[in-house]
């Protein structure tokens, strides 16, 4: 390479360094802002703001959820594994929403540590598989175990 | 290692004599495998079993995605290539794929949102993923923008590509942003270096797609090329008797 | 094939206006990118038709 094509692409470099470490520094700076909600833990350790608006993220605890008989409000327990956060919700609940599911929930943290929603959004995880597979793996207990095996292999 | 064909490329007349062999196959290619991977995904892929139908969106939704984030990235590639090698073919190609590059954007974000509105239960959210998608379309409107606005064709050429290198430290963001933060969007599905997170049968329509893609807008692409190529090069003799010729075709 | 009869393929188990849409969506966006090219090179050729002919006449 010609000297004055070196210098030219070592000037390109230079500044695209420069970018990334402005930009990434950024980022770390504003990691809680961009964080689209507090997980159970952070709410747990007081890390999440009372009584402004926020969203609570975490799988829905199995056998949390009750619904109340008269109106449409249901509650239910958001948990990441360490720690658990209350919620409650009048209206009508997404499609994918069920027992083990990951949602995001917005509203406010109440005085008893629970988030009384307006918002609840599921969340999707990144496998898919027929109906048939997911039956055949239920019944064999295996549902469970699949999932496990996909997240340990993404790790 | 042989560099005859880099220097080669920097022939406007070698570059529109070789994409014009290209790209017959490349359009048909491209035709055949979205016709055969929209079929396959609609109609024969097996539905998810939480999300139903409305999965199949992943079959656009993901190679338009992937594309929109390989064309920034060979965006910036010819930036580079047109700053130090001074090669005008580069800057062509910047101008010619901004806009595909924008279509493709607007196709992800579009499906994402129609996906979104039934799986998530919002057409759209403020989090990581989908924010930056948003800068990379705001990226591509302000490279199409700045090669408008500048008339001298060198500064326009400077002023893009530089746009396009610095813009590009967008890519990882907006990949890695499931990762690094708590998002709505779900981790990557589709990966060439992991096993598919899916069987068979769902994975091959959107390997076809994201294949077709890539063939549609390498044909794209060199059409967009190849006419702003005989433009810029109007006074030469090759392409006066290139557009001769093809006017006597037409008429 | 994942469908029993063509109206459950229109239907889409009731997403049909979800997949429709962007499926509908994103292929008129495909045309439109190779519509464009086609007719740029077609209105060039035009101009540069015309162009010659009143060179030629002159």
């Amino acid at each position: 390479m010609n000297p004055v094509r070196k210098k030219r692409l070592i000037i390109i470099v230079a500044i695209l360094l420069g970018v990334a470490a402005t930009v990434g520094l950024g980022l770390t700076a504003l990691q809680q802002n961009i964080n689209l909600f507090y997980t159970p833990t952070q709410i747990a350790n007081g890390e999440a703001p009372q009584g402004a608006r926020i969203r609570a993220g975490g799988l829905v605890k199995e056998g949390s959820l009750t619904r109340s008989e008269d109106s449409l409000t249901v509650d239910f327990v958001v948990t990441d594994g360490d720690a658990d956060t209350g919620i409650q919700y009048r209206g009508i609940l997404p499609d994918l929403f069920r027992e083990g599911q990951g949602i995001v929930a917005l509203g406010r943290l109440n005085e008893n540590g629970v988030l009384i929603a307006d918002e609840v959004l599921a969340k999707h995880d990144e496998n898919y598989m027929p109906p048939e597979v997911s039956s055949a793996l239920e019944k064999t207990g295996m549902l469970k175990h699949y999932e496990d095996g996909q997240k340990e292999a993404r790790k | 290692m042989n560099w005859t064909w880099f220097h080669k490329l920097g022939s406007p007349k070698w570059f529109y004599e070789i994409s014009g062999r290209w790209l017959p196959w490349l359009s048909i290619s491209a035709a055949l495998l979205i016709l055969v991977g929209a079929v396959m995904g609609l109609a024969f892929a097996p539905p998810d079993y939480q999300q139903g139908n409305s999965f199949r969106i992943i079959y656009i939704h993901v190679p338009a995605a992937f594309l929109a984030q390989s064309t920034y990235i060979s965006l910036a590639i010819a930036g580079i290539v047109g700053l130090v090698w001074k090669m005008k073919i580069a800057d062509v190609a910047v101008q010619q794929a901004a806009p595909i590059g924008a279509w493709m954007t607007v196709i992800a974000l579009l499906t994402g949102a129609v996906w979104g509105k039934p799986t998530w239960g919002a057409w759209w959210v403020w989090d990581a993923r989908l924010t930056a998608m948003l800068i990379l379309l705001f990226l591509y409107f302000g490279i199409i923008a700045l090669g408008h606005a500048i008339t001298n064709r060198d500064s326009a050429a400077k002023a893009c590509a530089i746009l396009a290198i610095v813009g590009v430290v967008n890519i990882p963001i907006i990949k890695y942003s499931v990762d690094w933060w708590n998002t709505l969007h779900q981790p990557a599905t589709f990966t060439i270096t992991e096993k598919p997170a899916m069987p068979m049968e769902m994975w091959l329509p959107l390997l076809i797609m994201t294949i077709g893609f890539y063939c549609f807008f390498a044909a794209v692409l060199l059409m967009r090329m190849r006419i702003e190529v005989l433009r810029r090069e109007s006074r030469t003799r090759w392409a006066q008797a290139e557009v001769a010729r093809q006017i006597g075709r037409s008429a | 094939m994942s469908f029993d009869s063509f109206s459950e393929f229109l239907a889409m188990g009731n997403h049909g206006v979800y997949v429709w849409s962007s499926y509908g969506i994103s292929f008129v966006i495909l045309l439109l990118n190779v519509a464009l090219p086609i007719l740029a090179r077609q209105r060039y050729l035009k101009n540069e038709a015309r162009r010659l002919r009143r060179e030629a006449q002159q």
